[in-house]
């Protein structure tokens, strides 16, 4: 119980933290975000839209700091995240809501693919130690997660959709398909994911292959597992039902992360081709000075992660009964 | 054995104070680049860069900046790599670049390990109170999705250039060292030697920097080696979103200046190519450096017949 609670108390402070970072920093680095309010602004933005800049920024507020602090949190408590500058006068929640799906589609979908097929690879690759595939794959996977993955997007474009032609080069559907559920719009926007999801995939996969391989070798010199070989079991059953499974707990718990990571993990990628998701919003926010959706973008990312975070706490404990009692 | 007679010949000082660990930290690093392939190609990428980095002047053969050549040329002698579509020389950019590229990578590494050092090792060595704390913060900084954060924080100081760059970095960048740095310290608390100096009556600062740091050297460089790839990735992905300053001559900003020119579609696929390679050749010297001292740490790891090959070497 005492690591549970424990893990809510980190919850609740690194939310506080998430918070007031997205508070104080706009106020901490003076400069930017007022100059760019008068100069860009002045007369040209809606008043509605002047008056939620500078409540995001802290301008012209004759509230004290904390004064300030204090309806901050009131306003996101009541879920008023403030007016969109770039997609005036849409509100940050909605505009938000038209990115979140492409992201939660694309890169989930991505993620449990690279989960699936990494897991694996690192299951037989540790139960083949020394052979190719063991001597092989880690070292390219070294050098890969060395590769900034925007730039394996890039040459993806470049060699899959410039050079051969064979996937569309940006955008998450055709414009001149309508979207409605049917099934040209639907197979329309998978042939627009695989480019982005392969590349994805590419980037993550590394990661689960070794961690799966390396608690795999380590699970492998267990008591447990040579009494199952002396038994004479078969070799797929060690391998799964002995080894793997009691290897598997490290990587089910980052999985449950990077669940939540998805909605940070692929940032760049949604840049590159211009997906509409997330980060193709993150960037036209920076790009247009769109601080209400900036900050907003940062809180539900951090949010994200907090929770897959405290999940995967919940679920090792729930899983590993070790964790349990040393707490 | 032969490092072991190297020891012996500087540990005249060391013996006249048992109390004092022998520090082979040291020796070790320089022996296991050299006894390990991955670190020895990562050693030789990383000093190509840092040659190319201090020599720039004589090796580009134009201006990075002037544009003065007929636009998108592709590769010739002349141009080794073409020109961009502002006729400028892809080469001499990529040269040029590569100064302010490795110079991020080794500041900023090196300021978020010292960071890490300071923060973590503090952690350790106090304990208590000031642990629970100190901890809070790392574990706090390890979970905020870095690269949302950098953004927010380099578009509200947009006009801060390189500094204020590699501020984020460091920023970001620091906990995951610290926290591992904490653990190390942690199974050093109790040992003998800095019972001894405690005895003593030295310093807390004295202990942590004089006698905790030394033992833990291979950690530290393994830690910095991390932070030096975390910075050549993080520096790209900023400069390549236009948060760096554009007009600086880095990879990162070949990338940004590439990508709005649309070169992969107008014919110069080499001006978005390149830098990228050059960026992930950097990371990579980083990365395989960093994976063998784990191998190194961890025997566990290591291939099968790397293993037997160091038996036989150090018998």
């Amino acid at each position: 119980m005492t690591y549970l609670l424990r893990r809510l108390e980190f919850f609740v402070v690194t939310l506080w933290a998430a918070l007031t970072l997205n508070f104080i920093l706009p106020r901490l680095l003076p400069g930017g975000p007022e100059v760019a309010l008068r100069t860009r602004f002045h007369g040209r933005v809606n008043p509605a839209a002047i008056k939620s800049l500078e409540v995001a920024l802290g301008v012209n507020n004759n509230d004290s700091p904390f004064q300030q602090y204090l309806s901050y949190l009131g306003n996101l408590l009541h879920g008023d995240f403030g007016v969109s500058i770039g997609f005036f006068p849409k509100h940050v929640v909605d505009v938000i809501m038209l990115a979140l799906p492409w992201t939660v589609g694309l890169v989930g979908m991505a993620t449990v693919i690279a989960f699936v097929l990494g897991t694996l690879i690192g299951i037989v690759s540790a139960w083949r130690r020394g052979g190719v595939l063991d001597s092989v794959l880690p070292s390219i996977f070294v050098v890969t997660s060395a590769f900034p993955y925007f730039w394996i997007g890039l040459i993806c474009i470049y060699v899959f959709s410039i050079t051969l032609g064979w996937f569309p080069q940006a955008f998450g559907s055709s414009s001149e398909v309508s979207s409605e559920w049917s099934w040209t719009y639907i197979s329309d926007v998978l042939v627009h994911s695989i480019l982005p999801a392969f590349t994805i995939v590419l980037t993550s996969i590394g990661g689960w292959v070794l961690t799966m391989r390396n608690n795999m070798i380590t699970t492998l010199a267990e008591d447990y597992v040579k009494m199952a070989r002396a038994k004479g079991l078969s070799p797929a059953r060690i391998m799964f039902h002995y080894a793997a499974r009691n290897a598997i707990l490290p990587n089910l718990v980052g999985f449950a992360m990077s669940l939540g990571f998805v909605i940070s993990g692929a940032l760049l990628v949604e840049i590159v081709f211009n997906y509409p998701g997330l980060g193709t919003f993150l960037r036209q926010a920076v790009n247009n000075e769109d601080f209400p959706l900036m900050q907003s973008l940062f809180l539900l990312i951090t949010l994200a992660v907090l929770l897959a975070v405290t999940a995967a706490d919940f679920l090792t404990a729930w899983l590993d009964p070790r964790t349990r009692e040393r707490a | 054995m032969g490092l072991d007679v190297r020891l012996v010949a500087d540990q005249s000082a060391v013996k006249a104070d048992p109390a004092r660990r022998p520090d082979r930290s040291f020796l070790n690093v320089t022996n296991a680049v050299r006894s390990n392939r991955k670190a020895l190609a990562g050693a030789i990428i990383l000093g190509i860069f840092v040659l190319v980095a201090v020599f720039a002047g004589s090796l580009a053969p134009y201006d990075p900046h002037a544009q003065i050549f007929d636009q998108v040329l592709g590769p010739s002698p002349s141009h080794l790599l073409g020109t961009t579509g502002n006729g400028q020389d892809i080469f001499s950019q990529l040269v040029w670049g590569t100064r302010e590229s490795l110079a991020i990578a080794l500041v900023a590494g090196l300021m978020a390990t010292l960071l890490s050092m300071l923060i973590g090792v503090a952690a350790a060595y106090l304990g208590g109170v000031t642990d629970h704390v100190l901890s809070l913060v790392t574990d706090v900084f390890l979970v905020i999705p870095t690269l949302p954060l950098m953004i927010v924080v380099a578009a509200y100081a947009r006009t801060g250039g390189l500094a204020v760059l590699i501020a984020v970095i460091v920023i970001t960048g620091w906990s995951y060292g610290a926290r591992q740095l904490r653990s190390q310290g942690l199974s050093l608390r109790n040992r003998e030697f800095l019972d001894a100096a405690r005895v003593r009556g030295e310093r807390n600062w004295y202990v942590i920097v004089f006698e905790m740091l030394p033992t833990m050297t291979s950690l530290i460089v393994a830690n910095f080696l991390g932070a030096a790839l975390y910075s050549v990735l993080a520096a790209a992905g900023l400069q390549f979103i236009g948060l760096g300053n554009p007009n600086d001559m880095s990879w990162g900003t070949m990338l940004f200046w590439a990508e709005n020119n649309g070169a992969l579609n107008a014919g110069s696929p080499l001006w978005a190519i390149t830098p990228g390679l050059c960026i992930a050749l950097l990371g990579a010297a980083f990365a395989l450096l960093n994976y063998a001292f784990d191998e190194i740490s961890n025997p566990a790891l290591r291939p099968i017949r790397m293993r037997k090959e160091n038996r036989i070497a150090h018998s």
